[in-house]
């Protein structure tokens, strides 16, 4: 039965005296392939030479500190739930007293794991996370021989408190300017709060 | 008996009902979503309901002898039902209007410390200002802080999230012997407390963390141990000692462990039965529950994104039992049972 009407016939056609020569053809071929020694190459030498990303670039994870160099990270779980690809986990700990200047709220992560082997680099934690904590940035992870290293832990997830990465390039222009508003609870260090706290105090 | 009618459907109740229960009767019947919110009404304690205002209707018509419309909305909670009373809950646009701003009242001075409080998910004011209030606050000015204090050994009280919805004094008054706690101080300055920093020891005093509505009262033994859309919910029942405690409970599980213990909850977020503070605080194995099967979560709640699905799968052979009209199906003993059913 004949469903379409593009059914073709296969002929093995005999090969002509130029096709059964071999030579020309070989030829062709080789002067494709020189070609290509004169064209500019599509690929580049990393890690000795760096493409130019996009701003927004998606790569390895950043867990912030803020000005004070406290940890912004609450542990409220959010990202955890907004990966598609459950690469984080996440255990919380209360905050001490004393530690006020290590972590910006009263709970804090105490284990915070992300499997980069999982993770797609959507950016839905990033774009989950209420207290400007994690972000992506234009690092590329790089790679290595065994699974369990690729487990970024707080070791390798927490920015130097000393070289602090700068995402600000990642935020629009509302973001930053509401980032300036010191009134807003947000955007204030625990320093912020006590010295709001004494000066309602005085009055 | 009264005929009343609440968002165009109508229905016959008894002389007396209030029209939240009449609301809730409705939907209860015909699978609506027409209750109005209750932040302060709980109905398994008596003389609760009209502080928090949450629950308002428009009454557009008063009862069948006198149609004229009440002049402001009611508080459904306190307000009885009239022969031929008409309401209206999400039908009317300003109700919705009015009730948004009972939300931007109660949330004043509420600290917004979602992912730090260990209520976030189960929170009633989270799903209030979610499904009812607005994007924003007009507030300007400094939120009232007050410290975190201590009640007792078990439970954390965070007064700067407590909304004043005296359900836990009404616990205390109602459910167990001798009150220890209630409010202190006026107006802004109100604050829940006990007397003189005295313990809540009593029996029955862990409710207090089942009816409050917001984070301000928590268990401290589950204090900041996982989210709980990452726990997994589990009913379960043990032959509790005490003889005013049915021992029927919710067990918060995460792998192995049960992080926390917790009332039964019904459809409206009130505790079907009150439990002891043996079972809550003192059984964290698993080895001490009898266990009967996934807890039921309703689908919008965040607590399904754990990916239990064997919750699901109850619930949709739950459904399945109600759309065969009746006919009662034979799952078998422990059919339902999670260690029962393969991954």
């Amino acid at each position: 039965m004949q469903l379409t009407n593009r059914k073709k016939v296969v002929v093995k056609k005999e090969m002509s005296l130029a096709e059964k020569l071999y030579l020309p053809a070989i030829t062709n071929g080789m002067v494709i392939t020189l070609k290509h020694f004169f064209k500019k190459s599509a690929t580049v030498k990393y890690p000795e030479v760096k493409r130019e990303l996009s701003g927004t670039y998606r790569g390895q994870h950043v867990l912030k500190r803020d000005e004070q160099g406290a940890e912004r990270c609450t542990a409220c779980g959010l990202c955890a739930v907004a990966c598609p690809a459950e690469a984080i986990t996440m255990e919380a700990g209360e905050r001490k007293k004393g530690e006020e200047n290590l972590y910006r709220e009263e709970k804090y992560a105490v284990i915070y794991e992300i499997n980069m082997l999982r993770c797609i680099f959507c950016g839905l934690c990033e774009e989950a996370c209420p207290k400007e904590a994690i972000f992506l940035t234009d690092r590329i992870v790089p790679t290595d021989l065994k699974r369990d290293e690729f487990i970024y832990g707080k070791d390798k997830l927490v920015e130097d408190i000393k070289q602090p990465v700068d995402v600000t390039k990642r935020q629009t222009q509302n973001v930053l300017d509401f980032k300036k508003d010191k009134t807003k609870g947000h955007n204030q260090t625990w320093a912020d709060k006590q010295k709001l706290l004494s000066d309602k105090k005085h009055h | 008996m009264a005929k009343v009618t609440i968002d165009d459907i109508t229905i016959v109740v008894p002389d007396g009902t209030t029209i939240l229960h009449a609301a809730r009767m409705i939907d209860e019947q015909h699978g609506t979503n027409i209750a109005p919110p209750t932040m302060c009404y709980y109905s398994k304690l008596k003389a609760t309901g009209g502080y928090c205002r949450t629950c308002i209707v428009n009454v557009t018509q008063g009862s069948e002898k006198d149609p004229r419309p009440m002049p402001k909305p009611v508080a459904s909670c306190r307000t009885t039902v009239m022969d031929g009373m008409v309401v209206k809950n999400n039908t009317s646009p300003e109700l919705l209007e009015a009730r948004a701003g009972v939300v931007e009242f109660l949330l004043l001075n509420h600290p917004l410390d979602c992912p730090v409080c260990d209520q976030a998910g189960e929170c009633h004011l989270q799903d209030l200002s979610y499904e009812n209030g607005k994007e924003g606050s007009r507030f300007e000015f400094p939120k009232r802080e007050v410290e975190p204090d201590d009640l007792g050994d078990k439970i954390k009280l965070n007064m700067n999230r407590c909304i004043l919805c005296y359900r836990c004094v009404k616990v205390c008054d109602q459910i167990t012997d001798g009150r220890v706690h209630g409010v202190l101080y006026r107006g802004d300055h109100a604050e829940i407390s006990t007397y003189i920093e005295k313990a809540i020891d009593n029996d029955f005093s862990g409710n207090v963390i089942d009816v409050c509505p917001v984070g301000a009262l928590t268990d401290k033994t589950f204090r900041f141990k996982s989210r709980v859309w990452f726990t997994k919910p589990v009913d379960a029942h043990r032959n509790c000692a005490h003889e005013k405690c049915s021992g029927k409970v919710r067990l918060w599980f995460k792998g192995d462990d049960v992080l926390r213990v917790t009332a039964r909850k019904d459809r409206w977020g009130e505790v079907e039965e009150f439990i002891c503070n043996e079972c809550r605080f003192d059984k964290k194995s698993k080895h001490d529950w009898e266990i009967e099967g996934p807890s039921i979560i309703s689908h919008h709640s965040v607590i399904n994104q754990n990916h239990y699905t064997l919750g699901k799968l109850q619930l949709g052979i739950k459904n399945q039992i109600k759309h065969l009209n009746g006919t009662k199906i034979d799952l078998g003993e422990g059919a339902l049972n999670p260690n029962n059913i393969e991954k």
